[in-house]
């Protein structure tokens, strides 16, 4: 495992996380085991993910159609996982990639135990409006 | 050759729960309508067996697979307190399951999934195997919830439970992934190592603590701790009973092993940042599970309620940290598990089929017509409140001495005052029952043995280690000390040097958290 | 850079004969438009229907199932990268993975969720 390798960039700890990763990148980029083309800084991937991350996370709480709403929870999993892999090259560690898979495994499982749902009670109630489904309060 | 390193005790008690489900699973589509009740004597046998299991391996503290398991007292009791609530559950359901008319083989595999979940969150000690235990759990619950097809509260229940759910584990994964970021490592044993040597300070890198506050909000979902405690009204209400029972004991308890695990032992440095949370959290939670209880007509709203007040109770131990706090925050919910599932089983006991009878007023004049009944839930609404001898109340003593020793004597005094405010909406139910009149008929317990041993053995447990409560505190001490030694790996030593080092610990365990 | 520039020859080697065979078919090939030849194709027979139509939920069973087994395929890539190094032990795993997978399709065709309605 090149586990160790991404960590020794990481020399003292007090200098910012946007450094840091820089120098992580700049290490990386002279392992030739790692390849040497043009790399998108990590940043990039971390802040596209964090944004996609958001607008999910908006999406649930702001859409009242509960298969958008479950589209938008399906969003944020999703962008963890493009951060997932992103780090797992930053740190030239598979564990990252690896977690992705059982992200992509889960989120099938639970894409299948929630339209379930989302079917049986359009069944019994006819709609699958989050508003309309208020039978219990306090 | 590069073969994982594999150590099968670890996984033992998954493994037997797994197979068993499977096979309920698969026996039911190829059995007759009469013998369904078999599939609940079989899945009995099955909680019976992987409870049976952990407790032979008592004393062992290795890792397993690479360091994504641990074997260790800590794990091991919380197997017990999953077993527990397992079999006691299917207990419940014996008849319940048939009165409903819910499909057997389902349920009860999905009751056995959840546990195999609940024992791999249990046991995991690295975020990923935290998240598939989590979700492994989730998932059956989920269905579970809404395993009443054609009951509309059940449907709500259940999308409620799973988007909201679905939600709490994106954030979760969000904050695995940050901590990952910073450390990169998901092993909790590697992300503790990292963050004492780059965070000696305690103060932490943003990325960090975002992650950090990220898992907070993941687990504060599953314990059900305010404000992430919307949704457990609302599901505890539309679930069946039997399964409001093991979610508010079950879920709880595997959620809440995790989250200790996690927190003391990776995050032990940073102890500093997230104690002013989870102070917070744990207040919020008392006061608004305890408020909200007191308006609500509905026993298994109030139960639901009652559960999020107890998460704050849990999380006071969980502020107060060190081994006191630790062994506090156990043993509260062996009591908590006990009294709970007690209370819910006599809920099941009232109901009947198309006829819940969950509202405040279906238990008027029970205590004439009841009196064994009656006299059970009284207990267990006593106990509840933490009243002494009884084991709420040795729980809540534990626990707010501990954060009393840990210096926390404000979460102390507002923990005890919100008991005390508590007491209005249990000792509720014993007025209801005592002094109301009502004509509510109630199916004999004679007719349902399972559900009736369920209860008297709750009863008998919430009273007994109420009484004698060294025994489990010793045990629940010796298993929190275990979080914090070193595991050794189970190739690189071998078997005989365990067993010596474990020698003064073997002893210990002479009685179960459970009888 | 340098070792892009192959894939980059191909692509533009690939859109110069795609153009090229696509104006010469317009160019030289008559053009009679007939309002069968205007129909979507599909498969020879006659259209029915819009493609925009509602699908039956039933489908969404198959879909769902399939999602399902299909995602948990995707376990046996990083297996089979290093099947050699796990040797027989590896093969055992995979083994009762797959059993797992087959007990689970075993349970659906006998419940009947793959029966045409």
């Amino acid at each position: 495992m090149a586990d160790g390798k991404g960590r020794m960039a990481y020399g003292s700890d007090d200098t910012p996380e946007s450094e840091r990763s820089e120098r992580a990148i700049s290490h990386q980029a002279n392992d030739e085991s790692l390849g040497n083309g043009i790399m998108v800084p990590i940043h990039y991937h971390l802040m596209l993910s964090a944004v996609l991350f958001t607008i999910g996370a908006l999406g649930v709480l702001l859409r009242r159609n509960t298969i958008v709403i479950f589209m938008s929870v399906e969003l944020m999993l999703n962008a963890v996982n493009l951060s997932f892999v992103a780090l797992a090259r930053q740190w030239g560690s598979m564990d990252g990639q690896l977690i992705v898979f059982f992200v992509m495994a889960v989120a099938a499982a639970e894409a299948a135990v929630g339209l379930a749902i989302i079917l049986m009670v359009f069944r019994n109630r006819e709609t699958v409006n989050a508003d309309e489904l208020n039978l219990m309060r306090w | 050759m590069i073969l994982p390193e594999v150590n099968w005790a670890a996984v033992m008690p998954s493994v037997i729960l797994t197979v068993v489900g499977i096979t309920v699973l698969c026996w039911e589509l190829w059995m007759k309508e009469q013998d369904r009740k078999y599939l609940a004597w079989l899945s009995l046998a099955g909680v019976a067996g992987a409870a049976l299991f952990s407790y032979t391996l008592w004393g062992r503290n290795e890792s397993a697979f690479n360091g994504m398991l641990a074997l260790d007292a800590y794990a091991l009791f919380f197997n017990l307190i999953i077993c527990l609530a397992t079999g006691m559950t299917v207990l419940m359901s014996r008849h319940y399951v048939e009165n409903n008319e819910l499909p057997a083989g389902e349920y009860y595999a999905l009751l056995l999934f959840a546990a195999v979940g609940m024992m791999l969150m249990a046991a995991a000690t690295d975020l990923i195997v935290i998240f598939l235990g989590l979700e492994t759990m989730s998932m059956a619950v989920y269905v579970l919830t809404g395993i009443r097809r054609q009951n509309v509260k059940a449907n709500e229940a259940a999308l409620k439970y799973f988007l909201l759910g679905a939600f709490a584990s994106g954030f979760f994964l969000y904050g695995v992934a940050l901590v990952y970021g910073v450390t990169g490592s998901v092993k909790l044993g590697e992300v503790a190592t990292y963050i004492s040597t780059h965070f000696s300070d305690g103060a932490g890198s943003p990325m960090l603590l975002a992650g950090m506050v990220l898992l907070i909000v993941g687990f504060g979902f599953k314990v059900a701790a305010a404000p992430f405690h919307a949704w457990a009204p609302d599901v505890y209400e539309g679930a069946p009973t039997t399964i409001t029972a093991f979610m508010a004991v079950g879920v709880k308890a595997a959620a809440f092993a995790s989250f200790v695990r996690v927190f003391l032992l990776s995050f032990g440095a940073l102890h500093g940042q997230w104690e002013a949370i989870l102070w917070a959290l744990a207040v919020l939670t008392m006061i608004v599970g305890n408020l909200t209880a007191l308006v609500q007509d509905n026993i298994k709203r109030m139960l639901a309620y009652s559960s999020i007040a107890h998460a704050g109770y849990l999380l006071v131990a969980m502020v107060a940290g060190g081994e006191l706090g630790g062994a506090a925050l156990m043993y509260y919910l062996v009591a908590y598990g006990l009294m709970n599932l007690g209370a819910f089983a006599i809920v099941v006991a009232v109901g009947k089929k198309g006829e819940p009878n969950e509202e405040f007023n279906d238990y008027a004049g029970l205590g004439f017509r009841y009196p064994g009944l009656a006299m059970m839930m009284t207990i267990f609404m006593l106990s509840l409140t933490g009243i002494p001898p009884l084991v709420g109340f040795t729980g809540k003593f534990y626990v707010f001495s501990a954060a009393v020793k840990a210096g926390y004597i404000w979460l102390a005094v507002i923990g005890v005052l919100n008991s005390v405010v508590s007491a209005y909406y249990y000792i509720r139910v014993v007025v209801t029952m005592y002094m109301q009149e009502g004509e509510k008929q109630v199916e004999p317990l004679s007719t349902r043995p399972a559900l009736a041993t369920a209860i008297v053995a709750a009863t008998v447990g919430t009273i007994m280690v109420g009484v004698l409560p060294a025994k489990p505190m010793a045990l629940a001490r010796h298993s929190f000390a275990s979080l914090q030694k070193p595991a050794q790996t189970a190739s690189s030593t071998p078997k005989k040097d365990q067993a010596a080092t474990s020698t003064p610990t073997a002893t210990a365990p002479s009685k179960t958290p459970h009888h | 850079m340098t070792q892009y520039i192959p894939i980059l020859i191909a692509v533009v080697l690939c859109g110069l004969l795609a153009t090229l065979m696509t104006s010469a078919s317009r160019l030289l090939g008559p053009s009679k438009h007939t309002p069968v030849k205007d129909e979507p194709f599909e498969c020879g027979n006659p259209s029915s229907g819009s493609a925009w139509g509602r699908f039956s939920v039933k489908f969404y069973l198959a879909a769902i199932l399939f999602i399902v087994f299909d995602v948990e395929v995707v376990f046996l890539y990083p297996w089979a990268r290093i099947f050699r190094q796990l040797g027989f032990f590896g093969f055992i795993e995979m083994l009762v993975f797959i059993g797992i997978l087959t007990v689970g399709l075993v349970y659906i065709i006998k419940k009947g969720a793959l029966e045409a309605v």
